[in-house]
Order: structure tokens, then C-alpha cells, then sequence
């Protein structure tokens, strides 16, 4: 069972090796909605500093969602997706195999990025690794949740606007509990609580969605 | 196949399939068993590719049944596919990923492990001797269809589902694959193919089934 989810793994990241702009894509639209605000809000450190959580999580969801188009229409269109359908694999390890390779390339540099654009707004660096710490458990648990928008909006015309109308709701808990990790950890009561929710959303994600996501697609291929 | 194990065979009971508020084909029952090369014609729209879909077990039929070994496929699920091959319009390669890259990681999926030589042999054999190693997409149609067809050298499956599997392909290539889907039956396995071109499938254990005939 391993060896499957190994392999699309390998197989993803190396096609995502070999078209890189898709990747820098999704990192710069991040980069670039959470450099905005600063520029259109004003200078002022302590607003800054208020609104930094949310807005960082915001432009990493939206970035996310931007992304998850491409986790199975290009599989879509070139019929290797019906091949894996038809193979002996359960289609949930490889719908996993495939989330997980999403992830590593479009939310990891997301986390990565993070603490850089915190510093635009004055955030402290215990908040900074709180921040990384919230996007590192939440990031994943998008790419889950928002795989099965995907697979629900496969070969649909207007797929794009379909699946953010599906799948920004269900991402609402996952921006709660990152953000209020960060905040209540720049307001000095501890974000423990919060990333503890957040690993538990995460958990609950990986459990159902590959589940859920794997119908979705053989519908979608029926 | 290994001597003294059963016989496959693949019942179609009673299928009807549906596509839009069309009934493509209905009452339809027929069965193939090892060593029979069932040829499926009819004009277009005829359903032939539905009825590919729906025995690879991509495609839920209307009402009617699909048994593998006298077991449905709907319940078999993983385990019958274990014995499939299907090969659709869409050629399944990756245009990324070079053709040995493709043909290694189907192996893998379908459950076997192919090592890089064997995967450089099989493509030389099916005619892409020094193009194993480019980005599939920098290929001729021809040339991916090659691709796609490689898979039938590396498979173990015993049914082979191939929807138009002769388009694209030059004179030297129908030989092959005619070929290879013979030699196929030859040793006991099933083939189900569809074709529009009048390309001699004809040998020893070929049936013809033709859809959409409108005498009813």
C-alpha cells in the first residue's frame, strides 16, 4: 500500500519539477495579497499588527484554493486519471498520494514564506513560529478538504468559480483556528488551544476527505 | 494464465446503458471467455465506447450486470482490476514524464514492479528506439499512442479492453499490434476491441458484435 502512494508522490513532484511556473504561481499570488493590505491600510505598526493573522491566513487560503484547481484536471484530461481508477490500488491511497504531492509544492513554500511577510508587519518571533506552526497544520488540511471540491468540479465549464463557492465555506474553521493560534499568542494567552484544534481538523481531514474525494472522482469519470 | 486454474470469462447479463435520456443499448447479454477475441462494431454514437466504459467498470449501467468469473465487477472492484487492461481514447500518458517514466509508473499502479531495461526493451520492441527517454509531449500522435500501446507488452492482465486502439498508427504498427493482441488470445486471454477501420481481426476465435443494428 506503501509503495503506490510512494510512487505518485514521485511522480507528481516530478512533473511539478519539470513546469515550475505553476508552482511560483500560487507563492507569488500569496506574496503579493499580503503585501498589499500594508500599502492600502497605511504605516501604522500596532494596526499592522492587529490585522497581520488574518490577513496572512486569508491570502494563504485563498492561495491554496487558487492551486487546487490543477490537482486533477491535468489527470483529468490526459486519461490517466481513469487509469488510476482501474487500478488494482484503493483509489483513496493514491487520492492521498496525490493531495500530499499537491501540498509539498503549493503549501509548504506557503509556510516557508510566511515569517517573511510577518516581518512586513512588525510581528514578534515567537508569533512568527506560532504563525509557520498554525499554517503548517492548517495548509494540509485545506489541500484535503479543498480535493474534494476539485474532484466534484471536475470537467465543468466554470469549474473555478463552482469550486471556491464549494469549498471557502468548509474552509472557514481551518482560518478561525489559524488565526486565533496567532493572535492569542500575540496577545499573550497562548495559542496551544487553537493548534490543537487545528491538528484535530487536520486528523479529522486525512481521515474523510480521501474517502470522500476518491467518490467524487469516480463519479466524475462515470 | 497457470495451467489447472479456471477459465476466465467475463458475462455481460442483460446490460442496458444509458447516456442522457438515450438508451444506447438495452437487453444486451453476451460472454467471453479465455481464448476469444470479441470485436465490437457499429456506426457512431452506437455506444461501443459506453459499453468499453462500463466493462472496464468506469460507467454504472442503467440496469444488467457485468460478471467476472460469475462475480460482479461492482462488488469485485480492486480485485478485477487487477486483471484489466483498458485502453480508452485518451492514451493515459503524461506528456511531462518520458515514455519509460509512463510505462514504469503504470506497472507500478497496476501492482507489478517493472525494471528500467525491461521498460527500454518493451519500447524498442513497439518502435520508439530512441525516444524513450523524451518528454511524451514532444512526441508524434502516433508515437504516444506507441506509448499507451506499451503497456499491453508489460501487462500481465488477462482482459484487454481497447477502444480504437488502431487510430493514429501507421501501416508497420497495425502488424504489431494485431500481433500482440493475438498472440494474447493465443495464450488464453480475452480481448475486446472496437475499431472503425476494416483492420483484419480476424483468426481463430473472433466474434463480431455489432451495436445500434435498427432492425427492431
Amino acid at each position: 500500500m506503501l509503495e503506490p502512494l510512494y510512487w505518485i508522490i514521485r511522480r507528481d513532484l516530478t512533473i511539478a519539477m519539470r513546469r515550475r511556473a505553476d508552482v511560483f504561481t500560487t507563492l507569488i499570488f500569496f506574496v503579493i495579497v499580503v503585501s498589499l493590505f500594508p500599502l492600502g491600510i497605511g504605516p501604522e505598526p500596532e494596526t499592522l499588527r492587529q490585522i497581520a493573522p488574518g490577513i496572512v491566513w486569508v491570502g494563504a487560503l485563498l492561495a491554496s484554493m487558487l492551486a487546487l484547481e490543477q490537482i486533477f484536471s491535468a489527470d483529468h484530461r490526459d486519461g490517466t486519471l481513469e487509469q488510476m481508477l482501474l487500478t488494482p490500488q484503493p483509489v483513496s491511497v493514491l487520492v492521498v498520494g496525490k493531495i500530499l504531492a499537491h501540498w509539498l509544492v503549493s503549501g509548504v513554500p506557503l509556510v516557508i514564506m510566511a515569517p517573511v511577510l510577518g516581518l512586513q508587519y512588525n510581528l514578534s518571533a515567537d508569533v512568527l513560529l506560532v504563525l509557520m506552526a498554525s499554517l503548517l497544520l492548517g495548509t494540509p488540511a485545506l489541500s484535503l478538504i479543498g480535493a474534494i471540491g476539485a474532484a466534484l468540479t471536475l470537467g465543468l465549464r466554470s469549474g473555478g468559480v463552482l469550486l471556491a463557492l464549494l469549498v471557502l465555506p468548509l474552509y472557514i474553521p481551518v482560518l478561525i483556528f489559524g488565526a486565533g493560534a496567532v493572535e492569542a499568542t500575540a496577545s499573550g494567552l497562548g495559542g496551544q488551544a487553537h493548534l490543537s484544534m487545528l491538528a484535530a481538523i487536520l486528523v479529522a481531514s486525512l481521515v474523510l476527505a480521501p474517502l470522500a474525494t476518491a467518490a467524487a472522482l469516480r463519479v466524475a469519470e462515470d | 494464465m497457470t495451467p489447472g486454474s479456471t477459465s476466465p470469462s467475463l458475462q455481460i447479463d442483460r446490460l442496458c446503458c444509458v447516456r442522457g435520456d438515450r438508451t444506447l443499448f438495452h437487453d444486451l447479454s453476451f460472454a467471453v471467455s479465455g481464448g476469444e477475441l470479441l470485436h465490437l462494431k457499429g456506426h457512431n454514437g452506437s455506444g461501443k465506447t459506453t459499453l468499453l466504459r462500463a466493462l472496464a467498470g468506469l460507467l454504472l449501467p442503467e440496469s444488467g450486470e457485468i460478471r467476472w468469473q460469475g462475480e460482479n465487477i461492482r462488488a469485485l472492484r480492486e480485485e478485477y482490476a487487477r486483471h484489466l487492461l483498458y485502453l480508452g481514447h485518451h492514451n493515459g500518458i503524461k506528456g511531462d514524464l518520458t515514455a519509460v517514466e509512463n510505462l514504469r509508473i503504470a506497472a507500478i499502479l497496476d501492482g507489478y514492479a517493472l525494471d528500467e531495461e525491461t521498460a527500454w526493451r518493451i519500447l524498442a520492441e513497439i518502435g520508439l528506439r530512441g525516444h524513450e527517454d523524451l518528454p511524451t509531449k514532444h512526441l508524434s500522435q502516433g508515437q504516444k499512442r506507441r506509448v499507451a500501446l506499451a503497456r499491453l507488452l508489460a501487462n500481465r492482465a488477462t482482459v484487454w479492453v481497447l477502444d480504437e486502439p488502431f487510430t493514429a498508427l501507421d501501416v508497420a504498427a497495425v502488424q504489431l499490434l494485431q500481433d500482440v493482441i493475438h498472440r494474447h488470445v493465443a495464450d488464453g486471454g480475452i480481448a475486446i476491441v472496437t475499431t472503425h477501420q476494416e483492420v483484419a481481426m480476424i483468426g481463430a476465435n473472433t466474434r463480431t458484435i455489432e451495436l445500434g443494428r435498427r432492425d427492431a
